[in-house]
């Protein structure tokens, strides 16, 4: 027989944290975290910039200090059994999971479940940008992690593609980690950015954020060489004569993050393809009773204080249905 | 003298009227909480930055160890910091907000780790 758990909660990162808590605290005893990096956290990890808790904690944290806080409230609770390098490959109607550990597949049941598997970015190809495919192109969230995490400089001269807030932090720690940020293209007339971002991180180093611009080509060939800016006109049609090119060894591509959600799908959740989210009448739930889904998985949020605030309240969904079911 | 400029204390980032003379600040408006008086006036009269970095760990569970000033430090001293940050090493374990150095580059500011981190 199948091992069966009230709550199974996929993501160790903000949402699944906060979901856990939320779910001891209205009365769930029997909680499984699945987490598939080797520490809880999640993102937060690598975001180590200050801005993080300013709605939630009324103070100003970096990403791995938000993190902390609720790593420790989770540890400390016996009824949340947090379960490391644990990576789901298979969510079935009847809530049976299956994952993977370091030389262990591991099959069990839930009596509910609630999906926090986050966000992944768009990619170059998603923002259809022309040219050749060199070495030096990367999302700006993995730069992120290759600075943050990992020690490495992805490169000498950048140009970032997308103003979006992931952007606009990477232009900074590029620049503060003694790299060239020559310039920052948004297609849109405005930034998606906080405009504190565009502040202190484009700003503060004289960095030209060019809007209503776009890459119209990348040039390289082992490694990027050039980029070609063009204006775009309302519609985003190029605007001819507009063209200019800027050398440069790096792009990063910073155009927008879709939630991830192959187990919703895996488990028959009526997905709204447009946004990649489980289509609901309400907030946190799906179309099958007892699959919850929470924080960037449900929704793309700009601030961690609100992943918090919406996957408390999926931990809150899901003690009710366990409660209701019993 | 009449000056404009965003408030980057918080996500609201207010669009700060800022009266000054002879490089004091006067009068302020367009803030929607009290942070934003506070800014103006170091914004005009000592500008300041939150800087966070990494320094380099040996022997831990992770390479680098996430850091970031105890307070805000002079705007003109963030190239300085971020240079000086390179040559730290930690090698023992730290516990988030341990001092990894005091009154870093003169800031009057302590460099603190922003994250626990155990030996690998």
């Amino acid at each position: 027989m199948m091992k069966e758990r009230d709550l199974i909660i996929v993501g160790g990162g903000p949402a699944g944290m906060a979901a856990a808590l939320s779910a001891y605290e209205h009365g769930v005893q029997d909680i499984l975290l699945l987490e598939r990096d080797q520490f809880l956290g999640g993102i937060l990890n690598q975001c180590v910039h200050t801005g993080f808790g300013l709605n939630y904690f009324k103070e100003v944290l970096a990403g791995p200090e938000y993190a902390d806080r609720f790593m420790k409230r989770v540890i400390a609770i016996k009824e949340i059994e947090v379960s490391l390098k644990s990576f789901v490959i298979k969510l079935s109607q009847k809530k049976e999971i299956t994952f993977l550990k370091p030389g262990k597949i591991s099959e069990v049941k839930a009596k509910a479940v609630i999906l926090a598997t986050g966000c992944r970015e768009r990619t170059r190809e998603m923002a259809h940008i022309a040219g050749t495919r060199p070495a030096g192109i990367f999302p700006a969230g993995l730069a992120q992690k290759l600075i943050n995490i990992e020690g490495l400089i992805p490169g000498n001269e950048a140009v970032i593609v997308g103003s979006g807030d992931i952007g606009l932090i990477m232009a900074r720690r590029l620049t503060l980690e003694g790299s060239k940020v020559k310039a920052v293209i948004e297609i849109q007339k405005k930034s998606k950015g906080l405009q504190r971002n565009i502040v202190q991180c484009l700003e503060d180093f004289g960095i030209p954020l060019y809007l209503s611009h776009k890459i119209a080509r990348i040039h390289g060939a082992d490694r990027v060489s050039k980029v070609d800016v063009v204006q775009v006109d309302d519609n985003f049609k190029e605007v001819p004569n507009t063209s200019f090119s800027i050398g440069c060894d790096t792009v990063l591509i910073s155009a927008g993050l879709i939630p991830e959600n192959e187990l919703a799908e895996m488990a028959g959740v009526d997905m709204d393809r447009k946004t990649n989210t489980p289509l609901s009448k309400e907030q946190n739930k799906t179309s099958v009773d007892g699959i919850f889904v929470c924080g960037n998985a449900c929704q793309i949020y700009d601030l961690v204080d609100w992943v918090t605030k919406d996957s408390l309240l999926a931990g809150k969904q899901a003690a009710e249905y366990i409660k209701r079911i019993k | 003298m009449s000056k404009q400029f965003i408030c980057i204390e918080c996500p609201n980032s207010c669009l700060l009227v800022v009266e000054t003379k002879d490089g004091k600040v006067t009068g302020v408006s367009g803030n929607k909480c009290k942070r934003g008086e506070t800014y103006a006036v170091s914004e005009v009269e000592n500008p300041v930055r939150n800087f966070t970095s990494l320094v380099k760990a040996e022997g831990l569970e992770i390479k680098m160890v996430p850091v970031k000033t105890s307070a805000p430090i002079q705007k003109g001293l963030i190239f300085f910091a971020a240079q000086e940050v390179k040559k730290i090493r930690i090698v023992k374990p730290v516990k988030v907000g341990e001092v990894i150095a005091e009154n870093f580059v003169n800031s009057k500011a302590d460099l603190i780790a922003t994250r626990d981190v155990s030996l690998a």
